[in-house]
């Protein structure tokens, strides 16, 4: 089981033995009631959405949007067909919530959805899961059916009158279609190409009807909002900051794995839980919020709670809570230059400033690793960045942009070091026991 | 040039769309077909078009994009390593060398026996399982130490 640890969790609670992802156990656990509570009573729409507001859930996919906002702004009276549509194409590196979600509790994303859709009276639904996860989408599909045969899915939904349909989508391996709107255009069976905003997916979305799109943990979130009432989700969290929130730890640490917790907690209890510094060393760097969200120091990084605004106070992004820590066994210029490759290599191409601006910042990073670095890289790739940031169709050109910017920033030193001299500051068989890999057989 | 039973699958595939949207059932339909005949080659991205009623081009672009797709031959088993930074500090760099040693290849390259194609892939949402690999596609390896990576080797005959 992956979820290793929890504070107060929703999410993750009694997720016990192998059948906790089934629809027998998820009712158990109180799964559905959220929804046959709504269609009996025929709550009315707007009441579910300002729950949703009351919650102040914010968008467990990377940019925090406030999600009973978002929700609002699909249009009321539009005659033909709406569409809901959950992101779990998770390929942002260091995220591996979403997997867990779907593998351990499927049923609440597909009643989360159901949710959704009645409030926004759409009827129709797709889940776009990440293409190297099989076994996970196979998984959710059997999930559908239980929810279908057992009449939670489908037409007049338990006599509600109420019709929702939900199908599962499978990408097969691009970065790029996490963007929303490149989502779309994969599900329309097309290259995965972010389209220029606006118009906003809420008036021109899926097949250029209305739509909303939401994160995997964002959808798994909604029943417990309708079930507990917003104002408990939001003190679940703190101020402004709604609720408990999966966060995947990656890196040198000792138990690396997905753990829940309210949001607010403070990082070393996040660290502390998931088993401390791996061999006891310390702390480098930390990326808080995804391979995007800029790098921040560990002494920084210790000072921090887990929410939205602190990880901001800090000069970074929480994100989609992917938590990737670094020791000092960690050269950043190889770290930077493994994330500037994968910028370069999933950028879409369709703007020059992110396909060019992407092909150089691997190329000099690369080329300061391997000891060709120049004196004037570092301002290279200063101007390289600027002209990137904000020219670009989608937010990749951002995303490439910022580990660079804040690497440098903080690791200067480290980066002068490697121009200079022509070799790592941190000592290549330092770094080789950092990963851990050959101590099972050395 | 697919089984029937592959048909079905696709068929199944194209009912979760609008019935004037068949198109949406490209990435599965040519998933499909890589799955049976291991590789796409342009017959068979002309036959999914055909098949779905859309542009030959339009099926190229899509198998051209995604990373998944195999539009040359690979060995009879693909393994694709996750390098991304996550999964590098916790081996998954060392994973990759470890492979290429054994099996006497780099990335991109295949066993003179055919047996084994390497790859190098990016995230997979699995970084707390690193090391990560995928064989295939479709049946993910988690924690691969090198005893684990052996074991695999052995199986993988
Ligand atoms: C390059 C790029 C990749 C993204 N990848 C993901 C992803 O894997 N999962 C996700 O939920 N959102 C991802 N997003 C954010 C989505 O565009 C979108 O904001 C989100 O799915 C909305 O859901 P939320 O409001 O529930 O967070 C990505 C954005 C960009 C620009
Ligand atoms: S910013 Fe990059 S990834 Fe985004 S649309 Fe432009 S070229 Fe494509
Ligand atoms: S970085 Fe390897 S699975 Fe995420």
């Amino acid at each position: 089981m992956a979820i290793l640890g929890a504070i107060n969790p929703m999410l993750s609670l009694g997720l016990d033995g192998d059948n906790a992802w089934r629809l027998a156990d998820y009712v158990k656990r109180g799964g559905y009631s959220a929804l046959k509570r709504i269609l009996a009573e025929k709550m009315p729409q707007e009441q579910v959405i300002n729950e949703v507001k009351k919650s102040v859930l914010r968008g467990r996919g990377g940019a925090g949007f406030p999600t009973g906002l978002k929700w609002s702004f699909m249009p009321r009276s539009f005659p033909g067909e709406k569409y809901v549509v959950c992101n779990s194409d998770e390929g942002e590196p260091g995220t591996f919530k979403d997997r867990d979600i779907l593998r351990y509790n499927p049923h609440s994303v597909i009643e989360g959805m159901a949710i959704a859709a009645y409030a926004m009276s759409a009827t129709r639904g797709y889940n776009y899961i990440h293409g190297e996860v099989w076994e996970i989408y196979t998984r959710f599909e059997e999930a559908l059916d239980e929810a279908r045969a057992a009449g939670l899915l489908g037409e007049n939904i338990l006599g509600s009158g109420f019709n929702f349909d939900l199908f599962a989508h499978h990408g097969y391996g691009a970065y790029i279609c996490g963007e929303e709107t490149a989502l779309l255009e994969s599900i329309e069976g097309k290259k995965g190409q972010p389209r220029f905003k606006p118009p906003f997916p809420a008036s021109f979305g899926l097949y250029g009807k209305p739509t909303t799109i939401n994160n995997t943990e964002t959808f798994g979130s909604i029943p417990f909002i309708m079930s507990l009432g917003g104002e408990h989700f939001l003190e679940a969290g703190k101020e402004n900051n709604g609720g408990t929130k999966l966060f995947s730890v990656s890196g040198h640490v000792n138990k690396p794995g997905n753990y829940e917790i309210p949001l607010g907690t403070p990082f070393s209890t996040l660290l502390e839980m998931a088993g401390g510094m791996r061999g006891g060393r310390k702390l480098k760097g930390c990326i808080p919020g995804g391979s995007s969200s800029p790098v921040v120091p560990g002494e920084i990084m210790m000072g921090c709670t887990m929410d939205y605004d602190s990880i901001a106070k800090a000069g970074s992004m929480l994100g989609s809570g992917a938590v990737i820590i670094m020791d000092e066994s960690t050269c950043m210029v190889k770290a930077l230059e493994r994330l500037s490759f994968f910028y370069y290599e999933e950028s879409c191409g369709q703007c020059t400033p992110c396909r060019e601006g992407t092909n150089w910042l691997y190329k000099v990073v690369h080329r300061i690793e391997n000891g060709q670095g120049r004196p004037d890289d570092l301002d290279l790739l200063a101007s390289v960045t600027a002209n990137i940031m904000g020219r670009t169709i989608c937010a990749l050109g951002d995303a490439a942009s910022m580990p660079v910017q804040s690497f440098i920033k903080h690791y200067r030193d480290e980066f002068a070091y490697h121009i200079e001299h022509k070799k790592c500051l941190v000592p290549l068989e330092v770094q080789r026991a950092g990963s851990g890999f050959f101590k099972a057989t050395v | 040039m697919l089984t029937p039973d592959s048909l079905k699958r696709i068929d199944r595939e194209i009912a979760k769309y609008p019935a004037d949207q068949k198109q949406s059932a490209v990435m599965a339909a040519l998933a499909i077909a890589q799955e049976e005949l291991g590789w796409l080659s342009s017959e068979a991205i002309e036959f999914i078009a055909g098949y779905l009623g859309m542009p030959p081009i339009a099926a190229y672009e899509v198998a051209s994009f995604y990373n998944m797709y195999d539009l040359k031959p690979v060995g009879k088993y693909k393994l694709t390593v996750c390098t991304n930074l996550p999964c590098m500090l916790t081996g998954g760099v060392d994973a990759g060398e470890y492979l290429k040693k054994k099996l006497g290849i780099g990335y991109n390259e295949t066993t003179t026996d055919g047996r084994i194609t390497l790859k190098e892939g990016e995230c997979m949402g699995a970084c707390g399982d690193a090391p990560v690999m995928i064989v295939n596609n479709r049946r993910m390896c988690s924690w691969m130490n090198p005893e684990q990576i052996d074991k695999l080797l052995a199986e993988l005959e």
